[in-house]
């Protein structure tokens, strides 16, 4: 992804949509599209990738949470052809030096995300999807996920009291 | 800016993330986002997470020629979306609900002035002016509102609400929100309409508030 974001390289994209796009595909089937939608929400989304790529920051989201956020919003972008609001961007100060250990802390806790997730009961594990699939409404997953959402996001408390530490630096 | 100690509750911001809040309600969500480290950092959790759905989720093979129909079309032109930056008190999401110009007030009465940004059946959202000490036009409204303040702050029985503090009223909630000494209030209201029709009062005051 970096390579895509900072050399514009297209070897790597190509690498990108043989990860993610059949993963898109099985995730967008499942929020209830036919496979031929499935399959130009797709499309969308992987383009959108390669036009907001400067906008991907390794320091606050993996890869995959930030595909997930572009998916979610070009399909409900193009089912009612309006645009979603969505919250102002932080920028990156121009120039910033990588910081590794906050890049690899984030990418340690997706690992954990994903196996707190998978120790999950198939019951509990199926509650989460619908509320992530956009399935549930805010009431529904306040009152149905609670339980198993703490457990989940309990993995990555720590990623994200260093992150808030980050984002109120840039913000002043 | 004071410390903002009124947060979206976190179902709120999962709904957000999976894109199924009501759009009002996500404009207000979207707003306090832009406003607020500690919801930007919850909601990139929620992201995280269905980052980590999206990659355990069973994949399903594409179309042979859709890599080459994607990778024929990176160069091609397109326009981007525009984006709306904050101006002033109001954030990108209230500017972009403005499509960009400055509001347009109109009176309510005793100084309370409100500029409606959209209204469907789905639900509304609106910039109320308040000055100061004068309380909100009782609206008794069913179903859900998610006041956000820009400016100034209010006061009601659950609490003081200052600059980037979101208020969640549900039907339940019998409040009289009053604006505080000091600057004017300047908030975003959004509500769900689904269920405006259901009493009578909104019925009535509808026609003449249109809230």
């Amino acid at each position: 992804m970096i390579a895509v974001r900072d050399n514009r390289d297209r070897t790597a994209f190509a690498a990108l949509f043989d990860h993610f796009a059949p993963r898109l595909k099985g995730f967008i089937i499942r929020s209830g599209a036919s496979a031929p939608q499935a399959e130009e929400i797709v499309q969308d989304v992987m383009l959108t990738i390669w036009r907001k790529a400067a906008m991907f920051d390794p320091h606050r989201a993996q890869v995959s949470a930030w595909i997930y956020q572009i998916a979610r919003n070009r399909q409900i972008d193009i089912a009612r052809k309006e645009n979603r609001p969505v919250p102002e961007e932080l920028r990156e100060e121009p120039g910033a030096e990588p910081d590794a250990s906050q890049i690899l802390g984030l990418e340690q806790e997706a690992g954990q995300l994903r196996q707190a997730l998978a120790k999950l009961k198939p019951e509990q594990r199926e509650i989460i999807e619908q509320a992530y699939l956009g399935e549930l409404t805010h009431q529904e997953i306040s009152t149905r996920t609670g339980l198993p959402l703490g457990t989940i996001k309990s993995r990555i408390r720590l990623g994200l009291d260093r992150l808030r530490h980050e984002l109120k630096d840039l913000k002043q | 800016m004071s410390a903002i100690t009124h947060h979206t509750p976190d179902a709120m911001l999962a709904a957000y993330a999976a894109g199924n809040l009501p759009h009002a309600f996500a404009v207000a969500v979207a707003s306090h986002v832009s406003l607020c480290t500690q919801c930007r950092v919850a909601l990139e959790a929620h992201q995280s997470v269905g980052g980590a759905i999206l990659e355990e989720t069973g994949a399903v093979a594409v179309s042979s020629n859709l890599k080459d129909d994607i990778l024929a079309q990176l160069d091609a032109p397109f326009t981007p979306e525009p984006v709306y930056d904050r101006k002033g008190i109001y954030p990108g999401p209230v500017m972009e609900a403005m499509k960009g110009r400055a509001p347009r007030w109109k009176k309510l009465g005793l100084g309370v002035r409100q500029d409606i940004l959209s209204e469907d059946a789905n639900g509304s959202v609106r910039l109320l002016y308040i000055p100061p000490g004068q309380a909100v036009p009782d609206h008794s409204h069913s179903g859900l509102e998610l006041t956000l303040v820009l400016q100034g702050s209010f006061s009601d029985a659950t609490g003081r609400f200052g600059v980037g503090d979101i208020e969640i009223a549900d039907e339940d909630l019998e409040h009289t929100p009053v604006a505080d000494e000091g600057d004017a209030c300047i908030c975003l209201a959004a509500t769900d309409a689904r269920l405006r029709f259901r009493g009578l009062m909104p019925r009535l005051l509808q026609p003449v508030f249109r809230i």
